[in-house]
């Protein structure tokens, strides 16, 4: 075979990939993620209208996407979306609640300890390492801030 | 041995026989354009087991008693199998071989595992080392999605580049002379990485092995693609075979009647495989489901096969490794000697 260089082909890799569908994805994103957080207004909404105080409705919205995110991925029909909408079920709190549901479903099989347990934050983990991580900082800074 | 060795490729006087072939296949397998052509098609993926690895080894077993049905044959006829899969350390293989009393040889060439045993079983048969061998190869899309990727049920968009691991599986018993159709020459291949570190886009990484090996294939041989009624390759998908092309092409290569067998195996319109399909069940199953039955009833006369290979494994791909390519040819023909083509 006559030389190639890698840079060469990954030109030619490039020439022949299709690109994603940037305008229509970001279309099903904007629609499916917005239909989502109109869900969570609504709910909330509801909550309001039966008495709850602001905060305990933001938090009582929050749970039912995730309780309605889990029911939707145990029975299959969260990823069929998802393979549409993309960003639009990733970003909400949906997202968060499927990553963490899907790998517990599938490595149950390696048992409750080893598998469930230990793979259902498989996906989910470093977002929550970070995520405390990020906000230990925030804090630390805004302690400083407010001592000044 | 009746054969010889003249650069890379293993030429046979005596070719040996592909004396019987089965394929099986899954639910996707069986909507797609060759739902006709797998003896057997499972509507439920899991084929009743309760996880998928268990479920990739049914399937073996299934295509396994399938070959030995259409081919009148017992087990214990059987000198050698030589299967291997996509799970880790062989296990859809060495699973399905516990129940079978039958000496086994666990391959592993990726995606290219069909052709590597097929080649392999051919050498055996030739070389009076056997006097049956079976070779096959399959892969699952449920459980390599659990081993290279993510959970099933996980939220996520497949880029335009990815490829679809197909559910099937493909098994054929090798004699050393019989009906055919019959191998006649094999190129085994060599591991080629052009830095390509897109796991989701294999095609790109095998392309440059599967155009080494079919350059080497035809310097060795002095045949020119127009004497071949078709040159397959494994799962290269649309992207892959493109790529293919273009290298062909800037090394004076033309070829006009190459098919990949990704493209092949899915309606790439309406099911939703993007690129193709992709694993060791889709040669495998492609092979053995139609092209040797076509090769049988003389409706091809002489073909490539060539399975393609990405040798990364999920912990390679995470250190951020590159993705490694195989491809392994062979030639088949329908009658034994080739003047008679």
């Amino acid at each position: 075979m006559k030389h190639l260089s890698k840079k060469e082909y990954s030109e030619l890799t490039q020439k022949f990939s299709p690109p994603s569908k940037v305008g229509r994805n970001c279309l099903w994103a904007f629609a499916v993620g917005g239909a989502i957080c109109l869900l969570g207004e609504i709910l909330r909404q509801n909550f309001l209208s039966m008495g709850m105080e602001k905060d305990l409705a933001g938090l009582a919205v929050s749970t039912s996407l995730i309780a309605l995110s889990a029911i939707t991925t145990a029975l299959g029909w969260y990823h069929r979306l998802a393979c549409h909408a993309g960003a639009g079920t990733l970003v909400p709190i949906t997202g968060f609640a499927n990553a963490v549901v899907s790998p517990a479903i599938e490595f149950k099989c390696e048992g409750m300890v080893t598998g469930v347990g230990s793979k259902m934050f498989v996906i989910a983990g470093p977002v929550i390492v970070y995520g405390v991580l990020a906000s230990e900082v925030y804090g630390i800074i805004w302690y400083f801030m407010n001592r000044f | 041995m009746d054969c010889c060795k003249k650069g890379d490729t293993l030429f046979f006087k005596q070719p040996p026989s592909i004396a019987g072939f089965a394929a099986v296949g899954g639910k996707k397998e069986g909507e797609g354009p060759l739902r006709e052509c797998f003896d057997l098609l499972f509507e439920d993926n899991s084929l009743g087991e309760p996880t998928w690895e268990k479920s990739e080894s049914s399937l073996q077993r299934y295509c396994i008693e399938q070959l030995m049905k259409k081919t009148q044959c017992t087990m214990n006829q059987i000198d050698y199998v030589l299967a291997g899969d996509l799970q880790n350390q062989c296990t859809a293989s060495a699973y399905t071989l516990r129940g079978l009393d039958v000496q086994f040889l666990g391959l592993y060439g990726a995606c290219s595992t069909m052709t590597e045993g097929l080649g392999v079983a051919s050498v055996l048969a030739a070389g009076g080392m056997a006097k049956r061998v079976v070779a096959m190869a399959s892969s699952h899309f449920c459980a390599a999605e659990r081993q290279f990727r993510t959970p099933l049920e996980y939220g996520g968009k497949r880029t335009p580049t990815a490829q679809w691991t197909v559910t099937a599986a493909g098994a054929l018993l090798v004699e050393p002379e019989g009906a055919g159709p019959f191998v006649q020459a094999v190129t085994f291949g060599r591991v080629r990485d052009f830095q390509v570190t897109d796991a989701t886009n294999m095609g790109a990484a095998m392309a440059p092995a599967a155009a080494e090996t079919i350059l080497r294939y035809f310097q060795d041989s002095g045949y020119n693609p127009e004497q071949f009624d078709g040159i397959y390759t494994g799962d290269l998908g649309e992207v892959g075979s493109k790529l293919l092309l273009e290298i062909l092409e800037q090394n004076g290569l033309c070829l006009k009647n190459h098919f990949d067998c990704g493209t092949i195996i899915y309606d790439l319109e309406n099911q939703e495989v993007q690129c193709g399909g992709s694993g060791c069940g889709c040669s495998a199953g492609v092979l053995a489901g139609k092209l040797l039955p076509e090769l049988k009833k003389g409706k091809l006369r002489r073909i490539l096969m060539m399975s393609t290979g990405a040798l990364m494994s999920q912990t390679t791909a995470l250190q951020g490794e590159s993705i490694p390519g195989i491809a392994h040819l062979v030639e088949i023909s329908s009658v034994p000697k080739e003047e008679q083509l």
